[in-house]
């Protein structure tokens, strides 16, 4: 039990552990401490001083969140001289802000609004001329306004600690003080938003949101961000039919209100103008579109005649589309179609990573595991480029709980800044490694699954593991069997395939770097743009994005989210519907072809899946552990597609706004060689 | 970026002064004695100080900006700061500053032409039992009357 003290606050009697800052234990309590610059998980700033507070026999009130509890103490809130200091802090706040709520993004939102509302004086004794200093665009994603800043320090904060980039400083000070990017006119940052989303006020808005609504005119959508594996939660703000912003201020997730710039800001290829939205069929050398009714009773019928006549099939997944499609692909492909050609472009050797893992127990981490870990090892992997979610809750651990971070990569990545000890090897960090009392191995693209294992088993301490893999559910298609199991062809073997009968590509585009051998394979795609690979089909379905859909979704440690619908594209239909229309069409009968109904099956047949349904339809992240059984060898190649933070495969593409951001990868600190990004 | 091997060596203490890890302390130190050196507070001079104390650039700048002792352009030879700061304007302080600009001929952070004068209006110096105070470079002038500050301007004129 940790020592405790016991204290009053507003006639309250309160008992919080020794250290705990008053502001902290007076919000366990209940009680509304009003704050600014503190914020919890930063450092502690001091610098609005709105949350003054009364504390008895103490001449001068007090700066209640940097105030440790004490005993014996009596705390008064809401005093009179405290309503008082904090109607002089606000005036003061306001002596040069602007007050123009009415065109400010945050009006409606913004805590200034609410802490004059509640506590501030209805006028202002300053009769002087406002300073006024002009809008200022940094970057395709941040605008400083400085007029409304309040000088919290929490985007400096955020920026240096949350995301260590330390892009933000202040110029000056007294009344002209202002925050300030990196490099004087711009800044070259990971253009993360989370400054701009920190930020109390109006003063920091993003290139993609500003002045396009106002907050209350939106719905707000909780769903999980379609790049990355990390799985991030992200709340999409929905207007009209679109997308018109992207945040998680509400904390809910494993993220809390971590995003980079792709869940953040990168939905906008949702609505790009290539976006497919109707069926289109070949003619000659180009398209025609066609009807759904057409295009599928085409498929099928083609289908049909080429398993009747024995052609042989490829079938080739998603890194993006849910657990439930991938399901249903896979059990369309080996129950319908009879075949074993199934894969998809394997980002992350996950045979090899559970059959190493089999039989155990606790061997996987989760995403807070990197944050709770005494120790981190990083091999083989540029995290704050590939997985920024993981690399933040890695910063996070050394910030809050002094954590160890190890790296071992071949060239220079953000996360030396803050390691315990680098190398080029694992084993020039064996020693210090053993030492620790226990250790999150994270394995990257560069590092081989089986002898990272087999180094972390050797050391002799708790060791738990990831493996990382590239996209938002490379880790559920993998799962849910979109492999070549039981001697089925590899997608690199399909597309090899001489007289391939059928092809069928569900979101993914292998024929950006690669040729199809078979001349006379039927092509049908399913994605939202006409890709290289869509190019080549005879018949391409307009999919619908993760953010169009209901499904679940697993990330990178394997934890599986729920999707929620945010818009609706016209003309696109979601996998899983096209999959249902096509095996209705065939007379194949696989079940009702609709996500919860699908989930059902996955937790009832797939190893690990049978998670508490409860957990995930509250949007909580549940955990798999497919880890009983050995898992067979598969074919073909693992490859990553080295994405960077400005990356995301085919989706980046067409996303105006990571095509429009000016940093090199890699350009703060270095980085390893990114790929060619293609999914 | 080197300096003068005596600074190199002040350098050099300072960084071990301070404990492992908290180079940065030496940030403030650095930029007025290189400043002294240098003339003023070049960009170069940033990156410097940043590279020795490990720290971003930017942290460096937010410190020049704070301090108003630190110059980025250089000031004359005689910087003269002049408190207007309460105790020093109750007994004088903005008569003396106005009558320094007039002397003088330059305003706030002006550098006379010759490059031997620089004024600047100043806050508390923590002279205030001495008000009103002036402080020419390093050193303290305490009661300063306008003719006694002539009489200053006057030595310094006339010194090399
Ligand atoms: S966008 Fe992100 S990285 Fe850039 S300044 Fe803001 S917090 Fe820092
Ligand atoms: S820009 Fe916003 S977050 Fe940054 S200091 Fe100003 S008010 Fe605070
Ligand atoms: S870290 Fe990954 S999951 Fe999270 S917002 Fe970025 S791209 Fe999306
Ligand atoms: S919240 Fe305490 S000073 Fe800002
Ligand atoms: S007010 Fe001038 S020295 Fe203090």
């Amino acid at each position: 039990m940790p020592e405790t003290v016991k204290l009053t606050i507003d006639g309250k009697a309160v008992e919080a552990e020794k250290g705990t800052l008053l502001i902290e234990a007076a919000r366990a309590a209940g009680i509304e401490i009003p704050s600014f610059c503190y914020y919890e998980g930063l450092t502690l700033q001091a610098a609005c001083r709105m949350c003054l507070v009364e504390v008895e026999k103490t001449p001068k009130l007090q700066v209640g969140c940097t105030l440790p509890v004490a005993e014996g103490m009596v705390v008064h809130t809401e005093s009179a001289v405290v309503k008082q200091a904090r109607k002089g802090m606000l005036e003061f706040l306001l002596t040069n802000h602007p007050l123009d709520c009415p065109v400010c993004d945050k009006g409606g939102e913004c805590e200034l609004q609410d802490m004059v509302f509640r506590y501030g004086a209805g006028e202002s004794r300053f009769l002087e001329r406002k300073v006024h200093v002009d809008e200022k665009q940094w970057s395709p994603v941040v605008f400083f306004d400085a007029p409304r800043c309040i000088l919290c320090y929490r985007c400096v904060r955020i920026c240096n600690e949350g995301m260590g980039v330390n892009a933000l400083g202040v110029a000056n000070r007294g009344v002209i003080s202002e925050i300030v990017p990196n490099r004087h006119d711009h800044l070259e940052c990971d253009e993360c938003g989370a400054c701009i989303d920190i930020c109390p006020v109006g003063a920091l808005t993003s290139g993609i949101y500003r002045y396009q609504t106002r907050p209350w005119e939106m719905r707000h959508v909780g769903t999980i961000c379609t790049h990355c594996a990390d799985g991030c939660r992200t709340t999409l703000g929905v207007r009209n039919g679109k997308i018109i912003r992207g945040n998680n201020r509400d904390r809910s997730g494993i993220n809390g209100e971590f995003l980079c710039i792709k869940g953040r800001y990168a939905f906008d290829f949702v609505d790009h103008p290539e976006r497919l939205q109707s069926p289109l069929m070949r003619c000659g050398e180009g398209f025609e579109p066609v009807s759904w009714s057409k295009a599928v009773e085409t498929v099928a019928a083609r289908f049909n005649e080429i398993k009747v006549r024995g052609g042989e099939f490829g079938v080739i997944g998603s890194n993006h589309t849910t657990n439930e499609e991938n399901f249903f692909l896979a059990k369309m492909a080996r129950q319908g179609l009879g075949t074993k050609n199934i894969d998809h472009h394997r980002t992350g050797d996950l045979a090899a990573f559970f059959d190493a893992l089999a039989g155990r127990k606790d061997a996987l981490a989760s995403t807070q595991d990197l944050y709770l870990a005494k120790a981190v090892l990083i091999a083989g992997a540029d995290l704050s480029q590939q997985h920024p979610l993981l690399a933040f809750q890695a910063r996070a651990n050394v910030r809050h709980h002094a954590a160890h971070i190890y790296t071992a990569a071949p060239g220079p990545v953000r996360e030396d800044k803050y390691s315990f000890a680098r190398a080029q090897n694992l084993e020039e960090l064996r020693d210090k490694l053993a030492r620790e009392e226990n250790l999150v191995i994270v394995i990257g693209p560069l590092a081989e699954a089986r002898r990272t294992i087999a180094f972390g088993d050797s050391l002799g301490v708790p060791v738990k593991y990831v493996c990382l893999v590239d996209y938002s559910n490379s880790r559920g298609a993998f799962d849910m069997g979109v492999v070549p199991r039981g001697g089925g062809k590899s997608l690199e073997q399909m597309l090899a395939a001489p007289d391939l009968g059928a092809l069928w590509v569900v979101g993914a585009n292998p024929l950006k770097n690669a040729e199809l051998a078979s001349r006379q394979a039927f092509v049908v795609v399913q994605d939202l743009f006409l890709t290289e690979t869509a190019r080549r089909a005879d018949i391409v379905l307009p999919a619908a994005s993760a953010y169009e859909k209901s499904g679940t979704v697993t990330n990178v440690c394997g934890e599986v989210q729920k999707l929620r619908p945010a818009v609706k594209v016209m003309g696109a239909k979601t996998d899983l519907e096209i999959f249902g229309l096509i095996a209705k069409e065939m007379g194949l009968h696989l079940g009702i072809p609709l996500p919860d109904k699908v989930f059902e099956e996955i937790r009832r047949t797939v190893r690990g899946y049978d998670v508490p349904l409860p957990v995930i339809e509250t949007g909580g992240a549940a955990p798999t552990a497919p880890l009983n059984g050995r898992v067979e060898e598969l074919p073909g190649a693992v490859r990553s597609a080295g994405d960077t933070l400005f990356t995301s495969g085919t989706l980046s593409r067409y996303s105006k706004i990571l095509n429009s951001v000016m940093e090199a990868p890699g350009a703060l600190y270095g980085g390893l060689a990114p790929g060619d990004g293609s999914r | 970026m080197t300096f003068s091997p005596a600074l190199e060596e002040r350098f050099a203490q300072m960084l071990r002064a301070y404990p492992e890890g908290r180079q940065r302390s030496a940030v403030v130190p650095m930029l007025i004695y290189a400043q002294d050196e240098v003339g003023s507070i070049t960009p170069e001079l940033i990156e410097e100080v940043a590279r020795r104390c490990g720290v971003d650039p930017l942290q460096v700048d937010e410190v020049v900006g704070y301090y108003s002792m630190l110059h980025r352009r250089p000031m004359g030879k005689y910087h003269v700061q002049v408190c207007t700061n309460i105790s020093c304007m109750l007994v004088g302080g903005e008569q003396l500053y106005e009558h320094a600009r007039k002397t003088l001929g330059i305003g706030h952070k002006e550098v006379t032409p010759d490059g031997r004068f620089s004024l600047e209006e100043v806050e508390c110096m923590g002279a205030c039992s001495w008000a009103p105070a002036v402080q020419i470079n390093y050193d303290f002038h305490h009661f300063v009357t306008p003719e006694k500050l002539d009489q200053l301007i006057d030595s310094l004129r006339k010194a090399q």
